[in-house]
């Protein structure tokens, strides 16, 4: 546990990428193969089961520091994080543990489902002889939730330049379900690849933004288009007569989207499509907020499942007869999808999603205006001789999103950011006029420099009207230029409307708060203007 | 029959009547008691004021011709119907917490103070008192300080692997006191110490006045930075990403404040390096400072106000809030 310690202390010091990946690779080269193998499942978003609350974390806590616990719940707010706030109140340890983290681990693997006695005696011994760098971690451990600023990638890099296999081929291994008490460091990382396991996705391939108009990405015709679809991205595989749907952030979501089975009936074993998975009304994608009834629910009822079915639209197909397609070109991967696809009857909950065609690139500007219209974001670009990347790759595929709604608001509530932020506050309530009354409408907190955010913060201090807790109703008289992807009628909210992904995007210190957008501003956007 | 209070906490600043003095007050008065000279606490504008010898020559560099009179720690003055003395509080050199005595009655104003010795600034003092008033910047039981020698070390640490790396080291910090604790704290073995002007004024006056620090160069506009290889830099925070850097070529940034044991802060500050240290009390040096005042009514000011007065009354003490107009960022506070 101290060596990982100090890997964490020395990702989390630095700032600099090549720092990040020459510490993870010297940690792969000397640790423990157990440990190095926990490492792996754990900058990968594998979490062990929860041995204990977080309630019953601050309790003993509490106790163990000797401190009232509403003590322990005050500072809780200005560390941010709670496993770190245990880590800095518990009083010195009386000696240090030499266990290592695969140890640690396992104590808390065989605490699972124990008395509270015994859990609580296991969890204070454990305090006692850790440091504050290994309690902050071990209390991560125990809550499970560890986000350390390793992005799979920089993982990747590391484990390629600490064994000197190939970066793209690791990121395949380390994708889907896998856990180290299932596999080895020998299984996952070295052995020659052949018995993988059936579920297992490949790494899906992203794209970057395009911040100008494509003219600059050079002839047309070594383009193709589609529509960036307002859903969520999957990968549907079929192999041994089973189905697995994966979602990018690596979550296993097969339950969720039982329609998708049927795909077995239309399609033969040993193919894996990339699409994008929508609500359908059978001709067309229903609004978002018909997919938002699906997402979260791990079982569906039947009458959701037939107000909101969904289906796969496919745009991209990675596996074919058992064969790893990612490395031909897309016009070719494409011309198998077609194929695949084609002749299936309206019921099969696969699809092709369309390719835009297009002669010269004004062309395809003015189809993307209608972008929304379709239920679209924006359109995607794919280079015609581009292969399936691993992880995101500059250059060969773009999405081209249309531009954000925008409004101008009233700042009304203010509350403190976590973590990186707990001492700022960047958690703000936004309102437009309704009449003479501010109704609020959204909640924001990105999108200013850390410069704004302080300067706000020391206004927000004078100029608040009321505490609510952690929340501060303050003078109306800020006003924001607030952006967001898309707008719905929504009867849960005050205002009568919810945004998507709404964002700050500048502070707008030339308004005063009378001249701030209105209601009426925003509900004039709720139907799409006709065709 | 009622007396007045010793102290009274007005729009001004903390009062004296029985004296007719303030102290550390914010807007200009005829009479001002300052314990030591960070701009919060000792300001321009007013008529006259009393300080420690030692943190004299500071007040009068940073507030220029000011009507100063000067007092030596542990000596009593009489002013009005009010004996007032100075006692070390550990804080910056020269700091003091001021102790007021009115007719029996003893009130102890501690400014900023810490606890554990720092090697430059004169030892924190208990001082018994009826009541304390005291600071409460890091009010919270989740401020305990690492060991200083721990923290020189991984100081010295950063410097020679910075080096070793290419990297100038630039170390922001205050420019009273921070400053000069970690001057001390470095080892001049390793290179030749720069810095900057607003540091370097402050320096040259404690060096003045005959606290041991190592020699230091200042940066003008002629320094030429490969003259002095292996060097580490000491900053003001604002010099910290400004073009003044640049000069420096590739840098390892650093810092080093109390804030820098929250890992949030740490990253919001978006520093290469963030090391433990403060010349403030931390939550074990606030409890202390208050038992061993000995004080039966604890007044808190300037931090966790809420918080930390609200765990003393769970301990059984008689604890208020300091009324007060601050409004500043309390992380932006040192
Ligand atoms: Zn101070
Ligand atoms: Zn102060």
């Amino acid at each position: 546990m101290i060596r990982f310690a100090h890997l964490f202390e020395a990702l989390d010091q630095s700032t600099r990428t090549t720092d990040k990946v020459n510490a993870l690779a010297a940690y792969f080269a000397e640790a423990e193969p157990l440990d190095r193998l926990w490492t792996v499942a754990l900058f990968s978003g594998r979490r062990p089961r929860r041995a204990v609350t977080t309630t019953e974390l601050r309790n003993w806590a509490a106790e163990a520091a000797a401190l009232p616990l509403w003590l322990v719940e005050e500072s809780y707010p200005v560390v941010g994080d709670l496993a770190e706030t245990i880590a800095l109140i518990l009083p010195p340890p009386d000696r240090l543990s030499r266990r290592s983290l695969s140890g640690w681990m396992a104590l808390l693997r065989d605490l699972a489902g124990q008395p509270e006695a015994a859990r609580r005696a296991a969890i204070l011994q454990a305090w006692a002889e850790l440091d504050t760098a290994q309690r902050f971690l071990f209390n991560k451990l125990v809550t499970g939730g560890f986000r350390v600023g390793v992005s799979q990638k920089l993982m990747t890099r590391a484990l390629a330049q600490a064994t000197g296999h190939d970066a793209a081929e690791l990121a395949h291994r380390l994708m889907g379900s896998w856990s180290p008490e299932m596999t080895s460091w020998e299984r996952l990382i070295e052995a020659e690849d052949g018995g993988a396991d059936a579920s297992r996705p490949y790494p899906f391939c992203l794209a970057h933004p395009l911040e100008s108009a494509p003219d600059d990405l050079g002839p047309p015709q070594d383009w193709r288009a589609e529509w960036k679809w307002d859903g969520i991205r999957g990968q549907l595989i079929l192999r041994e007569g089973r189905h697995f749907v994966w979602s990018r952030g690596e979550e296993l979501m097969t339950d969720r989207f039982p329609e998708l089975a049927r795909a077995l009936d239309f399609l033969p074993p040993g193919t894996v499509l990339d699409g994008e998975i929508l609500a359908w009304d059978g001709i067309a994608p229903l609004p978002f907020a018909a997919l938002q009834r699906r997402i979260g629910r791990k079982s569906v009822p039947k009458k959701l499942l037939a107000e909101a079915p969904v289906i796969l639209l496919a745009y991209d197909l990675l596996e074919w007869q058992g064969r790893d397609l990612r490395s031909a070109p897309f016009v070719q991967r494409r011309a198998l999808l077609d194929r695949a696809l084609s002749g299936l009857p309206p019921d099969a909950p696969v699809r092709p999603s369309p390719l835009v065609g297009f002669d010269d690139w004004q062309a395809l500007a003015d189809i993307r205006t209608e972008a929304r219209n379709r239920q679209a974001e924006g359109l995607m670009l794919k280079r015609v001789a581009s292969p399936y990347h691993a992880g995101r790759k500059k250059g060969d595929w773009w999405k081209w999103k249309l531009d954000p709604h925008t409004v101008d608001a009233v700042m009304i509530y203010a509350q403190a950011g976590h973590g990186r932020r707990a001492t700022l506050y960047t958690d703000f309530t936004f309102a437009v006029w309704d009449g003479d009354a501010l109704v609020p409408f959204a909640k924001a907190y990105s999108g200013l420099t850390d410069a704004e955010f302080r300067e706000i913060t020391a206004w927000v201090r004078s100029n608040t009207l009321q505490r609510f807790g952690p929340v501060r109703q303050v003078k109306p008289e800020l006003v924001f230029e607030i952006a967001f992807e898309g707008i719905q009628q929504s009867p849960r909210h005050k205002s009568g409307i919810a945004l998507r992904f709404p964002r700050m995007l500048r502070w707008r210190r030339d308004k005063p708060a009378a001249e701030a957008n209105r209601l009426e501003d925003l509900k004039q956007l709720l139907d799409p203007p006709g065709t | 029959m009622a007396r007045d209070p010793v102290l009274e906490f007005t729009e001004r600043g903390i009062y004296c009547p029985a004296g007719g003095f303030y102290v550390d007050p914010w807007h200009p008065v005829d009479r001002a008691l300052i314990t030591h000279g960070h701009a919060d606490h000792a300001r321009p504008g007013h008529s006259r004021y009393l300080s420690t010898t030692g943190a004299a020559p500071i007040l009068r560099q940073r507030l220029g011709d000011i009507m100063l009179e000067t007092v030596s720690y542990g000596a009593r003055l009489r002013i009005g119907d009010a004996l007032v003395s100075f006692h070390p509080a550990g804080h910056v050199p020269g700091s003091a917490q001021i102790r007021i005595e009115v007719a029996g009655e003893i009130w102890v104003v501690s400014g900023d103070y810490k606890t554990v010795p720092d090697g430059l600034s004169e030892p924190f003092e208990p001082v018994r008192c009826h009541s304390f008033i005291t600071e409460s910047t890091f009010g919270l039981p989740v401020f305990r300080w690492p060991d200083p020698a721990e923290v020189a070390r991984d100081l010295n640490d950063w410097w020679r692997d910075s080096v070793a790396a290419g990297r100038t080291p630039v170390l922001g910090a205050y420019a009273l006191g921070k400053a000069q604790r970690l001057l001390s704290m470095l080892d001049p073995g390793i290179g030749p110490l720069l810095t900057h002007g607003a540091i370097e004024t402050a320096t040259s006056v404690l060096r003045a006045q005959g606290y041991s620090l190592p020699p230091t160069v200042a940066v003008t506009p002629e320094t030429d930075p490969r003259a002095h290889g292996g060097a580490l830099v000491l900053a003001p925070p604002s010099a910290l990403g400004s073009a003044w850097m640049r000069r420096f070529g590739p840098v390892s940034t650093g810092f080093a404040s109390g804030w820098m044991m929250l890992r949030g802060v740490r990253r919001r500050r978006a520093m290469d390096r963030g090391f433990v240290l403060s010349d403030h009390a931390d939550w074990p040096g606030l409890n202390t400072a208050v038992k061993e005042s000995g004080a039966e009514k604890i007044f808190v000011t300037h931090g966790y106000t809420e918080v930390f007065t609200q765990w003393l009354r769970s301990r059984g003490l008689d604890a208020d809030i300091v009324p007060t107009r601050f409004t500043g960022d309390e992380a932006q506070v040192e």
